[in-house]
């Protein structure tokens, strides 16, 4: 296997437009590489593990995931690269502007939206929030899930879209979702300014990392610096950038990934995964 | 530092369009208002597009979509050649590199550009007319039922030479670099007016009628030929300033002879606009002879070609010629006839005059003009 392969998570069509177009972009520029798609992040951390494929495009949870199986089978994990928009996110959790919920406790005994169960940003993140303000999801608060692809750890919108569409509808009290999506929906014009208000703003979190195990293959570093290297000036580049998202490529970090890690020790969201593997 | 205060407006209120619109001439913002959401929505704005947030002060982002990008020529003066990676860009405007580029036979001003276009788009638009109103649908038919036939065959023969009028630019037209705008923009109502004539004609047909009339092997001989040129130049020479040019005389004929009202007026109509496509072509092709004479010997070659692969067709179906001589006629007087054949007659000659005429402006000799013209097809477009 001579190809330099990279898994990726195939949560809307735009994935193989993207990976195709990078694709051509390492080949002219001698890299032979290719990307295996999954439905599943899960899916994808167990062929990361197999060797199937040499880098994964992971979610925050996928990280965590791959970065703790690895632990436990003697490997290391290691995040290469990651977009200028992984870095520095919060979520947010809206109220009605008119709703009586002040504070975090005041959720006591309500209903909150939240995304899929997977969802670090629309889920997991929030609920730590509320866990860590002694409001325990589940126990004093009922927890209203919008599975929209699960499995696909809240890539798809669908979820945070629908959560705000049942805070809207008055189904659920609270909604969570990513900071930037609040803009974004009201872009949409689902979310009228001043309709709701910002109850709560988590602590800052990275999103997604271009994860190797054991240092990757010797190819490894090619990969790297030709991501590093891609510019918004280039035009062959650019419409992939803006369709996943980012003006340019930084370095991996991972310290970004402190509150999702006790977001998953609170909840145990990884234990039966982890256990049977 | 420049420091933009928003008030009360939020970002999901247009806010940011003030904090753009200061980042255009600052590297350095301060942004303060009082929306409540401001301190979520500024740094989530800034992450996605790339600018970096500390606090409430924007450091603008290095990256720009118009890097590399370029003006898609002059908006006042189309470009000798328009490069294919301007795209669907408007002549003027400022083009991100990269744009898909679309496959565009026709780049060269050269190949298709009349200084004219503009004026003859602006007279063609402010000249449409509504076939509703502008047709006496229900002016009297007086005539024979034979005579009507004879009406019916002419607009069958119309109808299917006007369609041919419509999709031969049309072909051109989806080749045509938008970049010159006018030329497009006048093919486009040379198209609608096709449409028109087809509509009216058809109208025309079926006004006493359930059926239309025949369509011949030769007919649609003459007009396939003008599918098969590949070449704008030449297919529009022989389609806007010979088919057409001839057509003009055809229709003229029409409305002079025509026994009703209604007939006359669908075909007064139909020459008006026909009269600016045989405009639009005499244009742009004196144009294009002007800096490529030869062109004028690839155009002669053309009907000669034309001719030779229409020799073993009949051309002119009889039908037609006899339609047009009782059409003349109105009725199956003998005397009548007989002038409805002498007006066929010179019609004929009308249209051989009328296409010497047009070779000649565009700088063929009174020989070779009056030589052409004779092996202008039979089926007249």
């Amino acid at each position: 296997m001579s190809d330099f392969i990279l898994g990726a998570v195939a949560y809307d069509a735009k994935v193989v437009t993207i990976w195709d177009g990078f694709r051509a972009w390492f080949a002219e520029r001698g890299l032979s590489f290719d990307y295996v798609l999954y439905t599943s992040y899960e899916r994808q951390v167990d062929a990361h593990l197999r060797g199937d494929v040499h880098v994964a495009w992971n979610s925050p949870l996928a990280w965590i995931q791959v970065e703790r199986l690895a632990k436990k089978h003697g490997r290391t994990a290691q995040a290469i690269a990651m977009r200028d928009t992984d870095r520095d996110l919060t979520s947010v959790i809206l109220v009605r502007a008119d709703s009586p919920v002040k504070s975090i406790a005041d959720l006591r005994g309500k209903r909150i939206g939240v995304g899929a169960a997977d969802s670090p940003q629309a889920t997991l993140i929030p609920l730590l929030a509320l866990s860590d303000a002694g409001v325990e999801p589940g126990r004093d608060v009922e927890v209203q899930r919008h599975d929209v692809l699960l499995g696909k750890h809240g890539d798809h919108i669908g979820g945070e879209r629908d959560a705000v569409k049942a805070l809207l509808a008055g189904k659920v009290d609270a909604a969570c979702l990513i900071d930037g999506n609040r803009l974004a929906f009201a872009r949409e014009g689902l979310l009228a300014p001043n309709a709701t208000r910002v109850l709560h703003q988590t602590g800052l979190y990275d999103h997604c990392n271009m994860t190797v195990l054991d240092g990757g293959p010797p190819e490894t570093q090619r990969f790297r610096e030709l991501l590093l290297g891609m510019s918004y000036d280039d035009p062959q580049v650019r419409p992939l950038l803006d369709l996943e998202g980012l003006k340019a490529w930084l370095p991996g970090r991972t310290k970004g990934y402190a509150l999702l890690e006790r977001a998953v020790e609170r909840f145990h969201t990884l234990d039966p995964w982890l256990a049977v593997r | 530092m420049t420091t933009v205060d928003l008030g009360d407006l939020g970002f999901d209120e247009g806010g940011h369009l003030l904090v753009a619109r200061a980042l255009a001439s600052a590297a350095e913002v301060r942004v303060v208002g009082t929306a409540p959401t401001l301190a979520v929505d500024l740094p989530a704005w800034c992450r996605a597009k790339g600018h970096a947030c500390a606090g409430n002060v924007v450091t603008r982002g290095p990256h720009d979509r118009r890097v590399g990008a370029e003006r898609a020529g002059q908006i006042d003066a189309p470009s000798e050649r328009a490069p294919k990676t301007w795209g669907l860009a408007a002549r003027g405007a400022l083009v991100e590199a990269g744009v898909p580029v679309l496959d565009l036979a026709l780049v060269n001003k050269r190949e298709l550009w009349a200084d004219d276009a503009a004026r003859l788009y602006a007279q063609a638009a402010a000249a449409q007319w509504d076939p509703q109103t502008a047709i006496p649908w229900d002016a009297p038919v007086t005539h024979p039922p034979e005579v009507e036939d004879a009406v019916v065959q002419v607009m069958t023969y119309l109808i299917e030479n006007e369609t041919a009028a419509l999709l031969v630019p049309t072909r051109f037209l989806s080749k045509l670099h938008p970049h010159f705008r006018e030329v497009m923009q006048l093919l486009a109502i040379q198209a609608a007016d096709e449409a028109r004539h087809i509509e009216v004609f058809t109208r025309r047909a079926r006004l006493r009628r359930n059926e239309l009339g025949l369509s011949t092997v030769g007919g649609q001989a003459s007009l396939a030929t003008l599918f098969d040129e590949p070449d704008f130049a030449i297919a529009s020479f022989l389609l806007s300033v010979l088919g057409e040019g001839s057509f003009l005389s055809l229709l003229a004929f029409i409305r002079d002879h025509a026994p009703d009202a209604c007939t006359r007026a669908v075909a007064r109509l139909a020459g008006q606009d026909e009269a600016r496509h045989v405009a639009f072509g005499l244009a742009h092709l004196g144009q294009h002879l002007e800096q490529e004479p030869s062109l004028r010997e690839k155009l002669a070659a053309a009907v000669e070609r034309r001719h030779a692969a229409l020799a073993n067709t009949a051309g002119l179906n009889a039908e037609v010629f006899d339609a047009l001589v009782l059409l003349a006629a109105g009725s199956w007087e003998p005397q009548a006839l007989r002038q409805g054949h002498a007006a066929v007659v010179s019609l004929v000659a009308d249209m051989d005059a009328g296409r010497r005429q047009r070779l000649q402006r565009l700088g063929f000799t009174s020989d070779d003009a009056a030589a052409l013209s004779s092996l202008h097809t039979r089926n007249f477009m």
